[in-house]
């Protein structure tokens, strides 16, 4: 997972404590992803181990540990940034293999169950745009690029159940 | 027009539409049944040829059906004249083409002003209402150009505007966001959402599922017909982040 480099990413913002890279990272992610705090610090443990964190000396003795990244970190956070992310077929995508089988089988309900799929996936589609349109855009961008990006999923879905539909449709009548 | 609450902004009673006859006859639309209430913002969904413009072209009084019935707050359409057809579509119905049918010879905010002139509005008054109007849309600096001088979403959106102004309560639109950008897509459906929470009623034939999600309600015909999905019901998953 991304943990690693969002902490680096937090970090080279501005020094901060553990809890404070949580409560940043679901802030800036608009709660998204929430983080686990034990997750946040076996993941410093390792960053300081590997040198692209380091912990920054105390003035007092505060509570908290604050953290800074190095110059090995931010090189590290640099080749992340620079480097797209694979669009990998999903693991097991439900969807794609209940319809599959649903039209290997030949099972007369094909139409039926996509006909559910598509309900299903636009009531969903509604639920997401009315929290869109709730959403300030000044204030909440984080939130509305989260709800973009599941809009625009549920969009691909859609469409790819019209597709089967008109593959469905195109078979029937050759 | 003052319109009694409980009856709905457009109604479609087992309606048929079939092209040709005889051997010939091809049915394109229904039986159908369809009720819009006021307030309500309905999208029509559905692959090529499933009869939404048709759809649309009926509830528009632009096409007349070949069998049952379509009421626009009541009025029967088959029981009025071309006289009250046309003061009902300057002054009930808004309606927006797929081809936007912009007069090429007026200025955005002349062609958006237009209907209001013709139903007898002062000139000043009318402008004045076209602007804001455009304002909406995103549009306020471009009145003075001429259509030819837009870019085909802007044209869209003058002729969204357009169908916006007067008293029109009924607004019927066929693909009004296909030359829009998404961003601009949305300001679309962010106006058309905030007309009908204020009381207008609105149909929307597209093919884009995030637009029609903006809608009350999302009609999916199949071959003339409303697909009859049973409610989706429960669903696996977690169905994504809520707050």
């Amino acid at each position: 997972m991304t943990i690693r480099q969002s902490l680096l990413a937090l970090l080279a913002t501005e020094p901060t404590h553990g809890y404070g890279l949580k409560t940043h990272f679901e802030a800036q992610t608009a709660g998204t992803w929430p983080l686990n705090i034990g997750q946040v610090y076996t993941t410093l443990a390792r960053l300081e181990r590997d040198g692209l964190v380091e912990a920054v000396p105390a003035d007092d003795d505060g509570p908290r540990q604050t953290w800074r990244i190095t110059g090995a970190g931010q090189v590290a956070l640099a080749s992340w940034f620079a480097v797209p992310i694979a669009l990998d077929p999903p693991a097991r995508d439900e969807l794609a293999v209940k319809v599959l089988l649903a039209v290997a089988a030949d099972r007369e309900d094909v139409l039926a169950i996509l006909d559910r799929q598509r309900a299903a996936t636009l009531d969903q589609l509604q639920r997401w745009t009315r929290q869109k349109a709730e959403a300030d855009p000044e204030r909440e961008l984080p939130w509305l690029l989260v709800l973009d990006a599941l809009v625009l999923r549920a969009e691909a879905e859609l469409a790819w159940l019209a597709r089967c539909e008109a593959r469905l449709a195109a078979r029937r009548r050759s | 027009m003052h319109h009694a609450d409980d009856v709905p902004a457009l109604a479609l009673e087992a309606v048929t539409r079939v092209h040709g006859a005889g051997h010939a006859a091809v049915r394109v639309l229904g039986p159908l049944a369809l009720t819009v209430a006021r307030g309500e913002f309905v999208a029509i969904m559905g692959p090529s040829g499933a009869g939404k413009s048709t759809l649309l072209s009926l509830a528009g009084a632009l096409d007349r059906p070949t069998e049952g019935c379509v009421r626009v707050f009541g009025r029967d359409l088959a029981g009025l004249s071309r006289a009250e057809l046309a003061a009902l579509r300057r002054r009930t119905i808004g309606y927006v083409f797929q081809e936007l049918n912009l007069l090429p010879g007026l200025t955005a905010l002349e062609n958006v002003a237009l209907p209001l002139e013709l139903d007898g509005s002062p000139v000043r008054e009318a402008r004045a209402e076209a602007q804001e109007a455009l304002v909406r849309l995103g549009l306020g600096a471009l009145g003075a150009r001429f259509p030819v001088d837009l870019s085909g979403g802007e044209q869209q959106r003058v002729a969204l505007a357009r169908a916006f102004v007067g008293t029109r309560s009924l607004l019927l639109a066929d693909e009004p966001t296909g030359a829009l950008d998404s961003l601009t897509g949305e300001l679309v459906m962010r106006q058309l959402r905030a007309r009908c929470d204020a009381g207008h009623s609105a149909v929307l034939v597209t093919h884009d599922a995030s637009h029609a999600a903006w809608a009350d309600r999302v009609v999916s015909l199949r071959d003339g017909c409303v697909v009859e999905h049973a409610t989706a019901g429960a669903t696996r998953g977690s169905g994504g982040p809520r707050r």
